[in-house]
Formats: structure tokens, sequence, C-alpha cells
């Protein structure tokens, strides 16, 4: 089975370089929080890293809101929509 | 911006170019009213994402000749629900062409269906303004008065949003708090195309033109309220899972992982064996069901679809895409009675709360509103019954040389493994929700 990062490698973006518009505050929440995220994220965007921080790439991300609902108020500190026509585009959708 | 919006002054300013915000604007525009329909992905339905299934009637209430000129993909006749557990898969079906014209429901993709629907709104005369985004509602005196994207303010008497399932401006206006992740749910989607229409045909054994809708339970949501789908394109296969937002922190599998799961399935592979991936889409789904609606509209403003929270999960169908069609064209007739009174206040837009309230969609709403519920809190709907019931399919067709047993007694086994009265509890509860 392929992975995801190639799943995700035929979708369509406009990746708005240096300008992320999902900001994450990776030391906020606790395990359960953090679990949130890495479960729900469609994109797969949130990891769990060796020390116990989560890191995060906003490239690939499906602009669904999931986290923002999950953790709007604990790890996610900053959403929005990227910039006009930036972003995924859905050609199939 | 190609022209300068702010010259203008509109009617009705509707955001988001999804089902329902282009029925809105599309019904207002068939009014003559003056409408600008604002969409901040690149087309219509560049940010949008179905499984999906759409249930036409309300699409044929909008327009009547859709069927010859909307890009439907398939039309569905072949209904499957498949219980997956350990490997094993029980599965029932049901094959029907619909009698009824308002019966017939249709696979489509957003991303060619919505920008259809946007460009017959367009054609009816309304304003479309791709790749914009709207970042406020602009108010007065409490009352919102049109719209701010950038450095661009535009006027109008009413503001309908359809900025679907994460409705940033609902909240943002503070016309509802942010929705609790327990009303909601995750989806993701594999689009995988094949070459000619006749292998669709051919593969899960349908007319041309006809179409497959397969729902999944079972051990691939990993005990959460969820499932998954198959539908069957023109000439693609549309498959993936929606899983509840409620426990997910909780679960030891990735939506990815279920996906997974889900792919691993012999019935799905098979399905899609040979097909080339060209997309994997995301999308939040609102589970809120009829508890959810708070406020449908106010002083210069209606809310609709997605945004509003109007969707139903009943486990063996999604709906959410028929509401969207209905609700923008309750909010048309409703900002075409309040043109007709000059009155935009928000007693006179509860006309809207009370059409929805009173048409299929309150009715639908209120009917399925215990089951998220019920589904939500009852984890053996998703572990503990598949597996009773893939056992039983076990214990009937397995044969071999260690001496047979009658089927009741298997059949006794099995449903004393949940519980008798666990099981006629359930079996109780889980009716009256549905």
């Amino acid at each position: 089975m392929r992975s995801l990062e190639e799943k995700l490698g035929v979708n369509k973006y406009y990746v708005n370089e240096g300008h992320a518009h999902i900001e994450i505050d990776s030391s906020a929440g606790d395990m359960l929080e953090k679990k949130k995220l890495i479960n729900a994220c469609p994109a797969g965007l949130y990891t769990l890293q060796e020390d116990g921080s989560l890191a995060f790439d906003y490239a690939g991300c499906l602009e669904c809101g999931t986290c923002r609902i999950l953790c709007g108020d604990t790890i996610v500190k900053k959403w929005r929509y990227p910039d006009n026509t930036k972003g995924v585009e859905f050609r199939q959708g | 911006m190609r022209y300068s919006m702010n010259q203008e002054r509109f009617d009705a300013i509707v955001v988001g170019a999804g089902m329902g915000g282009a029925a809105c604007a599309y019904r207002l525009a068939k009014a003559g009213k003056k409408v600008l329909l604002i969409e901040r992905g690149n087309y219509a339905g560049a940010k949008n994402m179905t499984g999906g299934r759409i249930y036409t009637h309300s699409l044929e209430m909008l327009m009547p000749d859709f069927r010859g000129k909307a890009p439907l993909e398939r039309k569905v006749t072949a209904e499957k629900i498949s219980i997956l557990q350990g490997g094993q898969e029980t599965t029932i079906g049901y094959a029907a062409n619909p009698q009824k014209a308002q019966d017939e429901s249709y696979t489509v993709l957003r991303s060619v269906f919505d920008r259809f629907l946007a460009g017959e709104a367009e054609k009816a005369g309304a304003m479309v303004v791709n790749k914009i985004q709207v970042d406020e509602l602009v108010k007065e005196g409490g009352r919102v008065v049109g719209v701010r994207c950038g450095k661009d303010t535009v006027l109008c008497d009413v503001v309908i949003l359809a900025d679907g399932a994460n409705s940033m401006l609902a909240e943002q206006s503070g016309f509802r708090k942010r929705t609790r992740p327990a009303d909601m749910a995750v989806g993701v989607k594999e689009v995988y195309t094949f070459p000619k229409s006749n292998f669709i045909d051919d593969r899960f054994c349908l007319a041309p033109g006809e179409g497959l809708s397969q729902l999944f339970m079972g051990d691939i949501s990993c005990g959460l309220m969820g499932g998954g789908f198959l539908y069957t394109n023109k000439t693609s296969v549309s498959v993936g899972v929606v899983v509840s937002l409620s426990h997910i922190g909780e679960a030891d599998m990735t939506i990815d992982e279920m996906m997974n799961r889900l792919l691993s399935y012999p019935c799905v592979a098979n399905a899609i064996r040979g097909g080339k991936l060209v997309e994997r889409s995301g999308h939040m789904v609102p589970e809120v069901g009829y508890r959810g609606i708070s406020t449908l509209s106010g002083d210069g403003f209606m809310i609709v679809g997605d945004a509003a929270g109007f969707c139903v999960n009943i486990g063996y169908a999604v709906r959410g895409m028929d509401f969207a069609i209905a609700s923008g064209i309750y909010a048309a007739d409703a900002y075409i009675k309040a043109h007709e009174a000059g009155d935009y206040s928000a007693s006179s837009l509860r006309r809207y709360d009370q059409m929805v309230e009173n048409s299929f969609i309150g009715h639908d709403l209120k009917l399925y509103r215990k089951f998220p519920e019920f589904a939500s809190s009852n984890p053996r709907l998703f572990s503990t019954y598949p597996e009773l019931i893939n056992g039983i399919m076990h214990d009937t067709f397995m044969i071999n040389g260690d001496g047979a047993s009658s089927l009741s007694s298997k059949l006794m086994k099995r449903a004393k493994s949940v519980g008798l009265f666990t099981l006629i509890g359930d079996a109780i509860k889980g009716g009256r929700s549905l």
C-alpha cells in the first residue's frame, strides 16, 4: 500500500511558501490532546516526535478545519484559510 | 479583483459556491434579484468534497430539467451495506430502479457538479466571483449589511452564509459558538479512475449509466461511530471513511490507518484493483442533527447548508447535499418575501427558519435526532455486532470434518456471547432512534 504522503502527492496544491495558514504551539496540550490531531488529520500532517512534541507541516493541508474544531483552544494557535488562490484544489471532489 | 466590487450594491450576497450557495444564487438570479456569489476556491467546487451521492428531489425543485444538463455521474440503482470484521465481510444488497422521479439519487463529483451549478447561477444573471475570500461580515447597528474581502467592502440587503462545515464567518460574527467535536465527523476519500465507463459497468454488474452505493461498518472505525463508503462514478470509483470526532483521541488508529484497513478488505481492494489514484481528499461532516441547529437567521443574514449543520448520518444513509440545496431555495424565497416588504430584520427573515422547520429538513433532522447519541455511546454497534454477524455467517457456511451442530444452537451460542438482554435493549433503542 502506498504511503499517505505519496497519495497526497497526486493532489493539486498551490502551496503558499513561507506563509503558514495554521500555526501550532507544539508544547501545549497533553498526550490525549495531541492524539486527537494525530488521529484525525485527514492528511496526517500532525506527527509525534521522539521527544514527545508534536510536529506539523501546513503543506499538504486539505483545509477541512478538523484540527481547529478539536484543538482550537489548545494546540492550534492560529487557523485560517490559505490566501486567495492558494492551498488545495480538488479536481474530483 | 478584476473589477471594483465596491462601486456596486447588491440585493443579496452569497458566501460560498457549494450546493447551498449556488442553489440560492441561482434561485435569486432567476427571480431577477441582483446577487453576488463569492467563492474562495479557484473555481466553484475546488474546495468541496462529498462521498458522494445526492438525493436529487431538492435539485429537481430548483431545476426541474436537471437530468438533461447536470453533470451527474451515475444513477444509483444498487445499494449494498457491508459489515466488516476481522477480515470477514457480510453484505446485504438491494437493487431497484427508482420508480418515481423524486426517489432518484445520483453519484456526483463536486469539482464538476459545483462548477456546473455556479455556472447556471451565472447564466441566470448572478455575478460569480472566484478566488476571493470573505474576511468578515460588515455590520451596522448590529445588522449585517455586507461583506469585506481584503480592502473591498460590498454592501447588500442580506448576506447568505453558505461557507460550509467549517463556517468561520458565523462563529466570528458571534452568531454561534464553535461546533463541539462531538457534533462533527471527518472524512477522507480516494478517487480511482479506470480507462472506460464499461469497465465500471462490468466490474460492478451495472447497466450503463447506473451506479452502486456501498456503505461499510465494522472494525474499520476502530470502535468509533463511523464507517466507509464506495460509490461508482462514470469512469471512477470513490472510496472513503467517515469517523466521528467525539472520541477520536482515544482511538488506537489514525484515520489513515482506518482507510487502509478498509482498503485491505477484499471487497474494496478488488473493487479498485487496477485503478489509478487521482485524488486523496478530506473534509468535515456536520453530525449535529437537530440539536445543533441554533441560529439560522438574524438581522440581515441567513445560514444555509453545512454551515447551518444540515446533515444526517444514520449509518445506512448519509445526507447533506439535498438539505443544502433545499435550504438555499428557502433562503432565496425568504429573501424575495423580505424584499417585497422591504424588511430585512430578524423577524422578517425568521420566515426562513419556519420554512426549514416545516420542510423535510426539519422533519428528517428531528426524526433522526437521537441516532448520533445512540451510535456514539454504543461501541457495540461498531465492534461487537459486526463480530456477531460475521460469526453467525461463519458458523452457517463453514463446513469441515469436525462434526456439525444445529444452526439454532450455533445462533444461541453467538447471541449469548453478547448477552441476550443487551442485544434486545440495543435493538429497541436503535430501532427507536431510526
